[in-house]
């Protein structure tokens, strides 16, 4: 029984390979939404000029050479140079353009935490010391003012 | 001013300054005659090795940018061809950039007109952009002294080069 099943699985893992295979070969569908065309100035899925369907030429080669997604990448980059690729790559000088957004961000982040927690120990917090005081001596004081007219008009 | 103006004022100093520089650089650099043209080196189309304007300083030199996929470019290349072998020597040569082209189809290009004028790569467009160019294709004379005589934008052909180019190459075969 235990055999059978292992056999079976042999037998799905060996019918899974060849479409895992074909999931890894690029494709141009997919990497004319990775790349540009240079001359256009848009993403290459989207281009229509010479230039591109010279691209798109150059790539399908590439795919039926066997060259994986990167490699075609790489490619391109030779070529083109790097501003063929849509994303920057994360990588020398253009890593910053991933890493500064979330800096930025935790900077905004921390600048915010420290502005409210200043703000909170000056008394602007709803339920601060200081600030639920002041409005209680006020309303006694105002009682006080209150009963006064009141017993004046008390004849 | 205390302190924290100060810092306040310089962040936004900074950010209207990224601002403009972004402006700045996007822009075309639009070459004026008399200008002196960038001498940035680029690589052969054909062969290992790179070349830059610089090394033909004391010469003149009629930059032609170019791309196999640009029809004009195929229209005008026998004429640059032509006006190569009249004029080319010691004192003048055509040079082509090709730009925004695959190394290939550029390589292509050359053995189909048969051009024996010396071609460099400008695969980035970089080159391309700091000569100011809008289009493709696009000639720049350029004189001994490194600096823009002439500017032709769009292709050129055997009328325009007798009569604009020619008259300002030194006499005789150059």
């Amino acid at each position: 029984m235990r055999a059978g099943a292992i056999l079976l699985a042999m037998l799905a893992l060996a019918l899974l390979a060849p479409s895992a295979g074909a999931a890894d070969r690029a494709s141009l569908t997919e990497l004319e939404k990775q790349v540009m065309c240079p001359v256009c100035g848009t993403l290459l899925q989207l281009a229509e000029s010479p230039q591109a369907q010279r691209e798109r030429v150059f790539i399908n080669r590439l795919i039926d050479e066997g060259k994986s997604e990167g490699e075609i990448k790489d490619a391109l980059v030779a070529e083109y140079g790097d501003e063929v690729l849509a994303l920057p790559p994360d990588s020398g000088f253009s890593l910053s353009a991933y890493v500064v957004p979330i800096l930025a961000l935790l900077v905004a982040a921390a600048a915010l935490a420290i502005g409210v927690l200043r703000w909170r120990r000056a008394g602007g917090g709803p339920d601060a010391g200081g600030g639920s005081a002041r409005p209680a001596a006020t309303s006694e004081r105002d009682s006080e003012r209150l009963d006064a007219d009141l017993a004046r008009y008390d004849l | 001013m205390s302190f924290r103006s100060v810092i306040a004022v310089l962040g936004v100093l900074a950010v209207v300054g990224l601002l403009v520089f972004g402006l700045a650089t996007k822009g075309s650099s639009g070459l004026e005659i008399g200008d002196p043209v960038p001498t940035a080196a680029m690589p052969l189309l054909e062969g290992d090795g790179s070349r830059s304007l610089a090394d033909y300083r004391g010469r003149w030199v009629l930059v032609n940018f170019w791309a196999s996929w640009c029809p004009p470019c195929r229209a005008e290349a026998s004429a640059l061809e032509d006006f190569q072998r009249r004029y080319g020597g010691p004192r003048f040569a055509v040079l082509g950039i090709d730009t925004r082209d695959l190394s290939e189809d550029g390589r292509d290009f050359v053995a189909e007109f048969d051009l024996s004028y010396p071609q460099l790569r400008d695969g980035d467009g970089d080159v391309s952009h700091d000569f100011g160019t809008t289009g493709l294709p696009e000639s720049f004379l350029v004189d001994p002294a490194g600096k823009l005589r002439l500017h032709a934008p769009g292709a050129v052909d055997e009328d325009y080069l007798d009569e604009a180019v020619a008259p300002l190459l030194p006499a005789g075969k150059s």
